[in-house]
């Protein structure tokens, strides 16, 4: 196996292409170290992005945030800007880990990992994040959504990577929240989680929303019924039971030892429900 | 597979090691710079026992390559000490008796500093989730969270 440190995103892109399937990035680690040791992953080349330009950088942009793919959780919890913008988003991203992964975990190694329980996904597509990919033939945005196909798959082709993550701006009385369930209080995998994002409107009703799920099926859902069920609405009782109700019909978690079907289920409508309530408060309060 | 030559400041010192490309900073602290504090509990970021700080901020040094070293200002537990006068956290962990087999006092010495460097008046709900990340089989934690308040408290100057 070989460390490799390219001196721009056009080598690493280069590195990429003409290695595809047999070079893997180097984010924080925290998910390749571990598969490297356990041998579920034997890549030839490491490509290691975090000394390149721009990638450990927050830059305000267009009213909203650009988050560089090398900015660890423990800096994204930092940044006042980004937590007053996306509290949600940087809530979700605090969650990952220890202190130590904190020192080391990146939101873009969350996303490319591909795993159904990443923390800070759905909060990422409740913001209608984007993220920035680089490739032989040059630099594409892509939805966040988009890029988990299912446990361990993302749809980015040989030779792209991931530079950065773009959080848009969004109206004065708008903000977002997110819970994940875990039987302990620290360091453990969402057995489920939801992510809201809210704008409220002049007389304080939800103008639109984006209501997430992690956990609950091979990758991040968006549930649009869920997000339909609050719109228009103060969120009052009815409103937020119609949105649990439509986050348990689009929940489709499997049985493992960490919960069962219906428990998932039952948590994914609790967890949104939550979720959307914190986010209401963060909005009101703006 | 080609070695990789890395120059690094390691408590204060400018050192440099040659490691093997899929190496962890943990075995290059231990087996290349002779440092042996750092211990491996799990090897996989789950125990903290591994635990250094890097630019900073501290890391499971076993989910680190030894070749990231390169360039970075590196703390260890043997760095804490000024010749032999421990450091407070070393001195109180070892009167109010924090430890017990001590396989994993090292990282948690590392990882109180830091945050005492940072918030030097912790509460006791601060101190367990910074800490979150460094388990312990011996002594069930609350000695730890004393000693790191009583620590706090005497570097405080109260
Ligand atoms: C003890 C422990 C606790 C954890 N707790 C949690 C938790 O609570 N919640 C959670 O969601 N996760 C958790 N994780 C998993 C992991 O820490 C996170 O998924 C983390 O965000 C991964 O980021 P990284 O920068 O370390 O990624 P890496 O390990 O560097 O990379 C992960 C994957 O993404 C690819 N990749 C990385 N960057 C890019 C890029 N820019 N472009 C394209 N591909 C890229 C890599 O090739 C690799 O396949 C935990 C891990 C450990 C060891
Ligand atoms: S040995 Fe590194 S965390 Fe356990
Ligand atoms: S003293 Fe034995 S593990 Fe902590």
């Amino acid at each position: 196996m070989q460390y490799l440190k390219p001196q721009s995103i056009e080598e690493a892109a280069d590195i990429l292409s003409r290695n595809a399937g047999k070079a893997r990035i180097l984010a924080g680690g925290t998910d390749l170290l571990v598969q490297l040791k356990s041998g579920m992953i034997e890549p030839e080349m490491i490509v290691d992005i975090k000394h390149l330009d721009g990638m450990h950088d927050i830059t305000e942009e267009d009213g909203g945030y650009r988050v560089g793919a090398a900015v660890p959780g423990i800096k994204l919890g930092q940044h006042a800007g980004v937590k007053a913008l996306w509290p949600g988003v940087v809530e979700a991203c605090e969650l990952i880990g220890s202190t130590q992964i904190q020192g080391r975990c990146t939101m873009v190694g969350n996303l490319c990992n591909g795993g159904p329980a990443a923390d800070s996904v759905p909060a990422m597509v409740a913001a209608d994040a984007t993220v920035r990919i680089a490739g032989p033939n040059g630099a594409r945005d892509c939805a966040v959504f988009d890029v988990p196909t299912g446990p361990g798959k993302i749809s980015l082709e040989p030779g792209e990577f991931v530079t950065s993550v773009f959080l848009p701006a969004r109206p004065a009385r708008a903000s977002d929240a997110y819970l994940r369930f875990i039987p302990r209080t620290e360091m453990d995998i969402a057995v489920a989680s939801a992510g809201v994002s809210l704008e409220l409107g002049e007389d304080g009703t939800i103008t639109a929303a984006r209501v997430t799920l992690g956990a609950v099926g091979p990758k991040v859902m968006l549930v649009e019924n869920a997000a339909r069920a609050i719109i228009g609405t103060t969120l009052d009782d009815d409103a937020a039971e119609a949105l649990a109700a439509a986050c348990r019909d689009a929940a489709s978690p499997i049985d493992d030892k960490r919960g069962t079907v219906e428990f998932r289920t039952q948590v994914a409508g609790v967890l949104a429900k939550r979720a959307a309530r914190i986010a209401m408060t963060r909005a009101g309060e703006k | 597979m080609k070695n990789i030559h890395v120059s690094t400041t390691v408590n204060g010192d400018e050192l440099e090691f040659v490691c093997a490309p899929g190496e962890t900073l943990l075995d290059s602290l231990r087996d290349r710079l002779g440092l042996k504090g750092a211990k491996e509990g799990c090897g996989t970021g789950d125990c903290g026992a591994c635990t250094v700080e890097m630019n900073g901020e501290i890391v499971c040094s076993c989910l680190v390559l030894g070749a990231e070293a390169e360039g970075a200002d590196l703390r260890t537990v043997e760095g804490m000490a000024t010749g032999d006068k421990l450091h407070a956290l070393q001195r109180i962990f070892i009167d109010e008796a924090a430890l017990q087999c001590g396989i994993c006092t090292p990282g948690i010495l590392v990882a109180a500093q830091t945050l005492l460097e940072r918030n030097p008046d912790p509460s006791e709900s601060e101190i367990r989730y910074w800490l979150a990340g460094n388990l312990c089989r011996c002594t069930g934690y609350d000695k730890i969270v004393r000693a790191v308040q009583s620590a706090a408290a005497e570097m405080r100057g109260a």
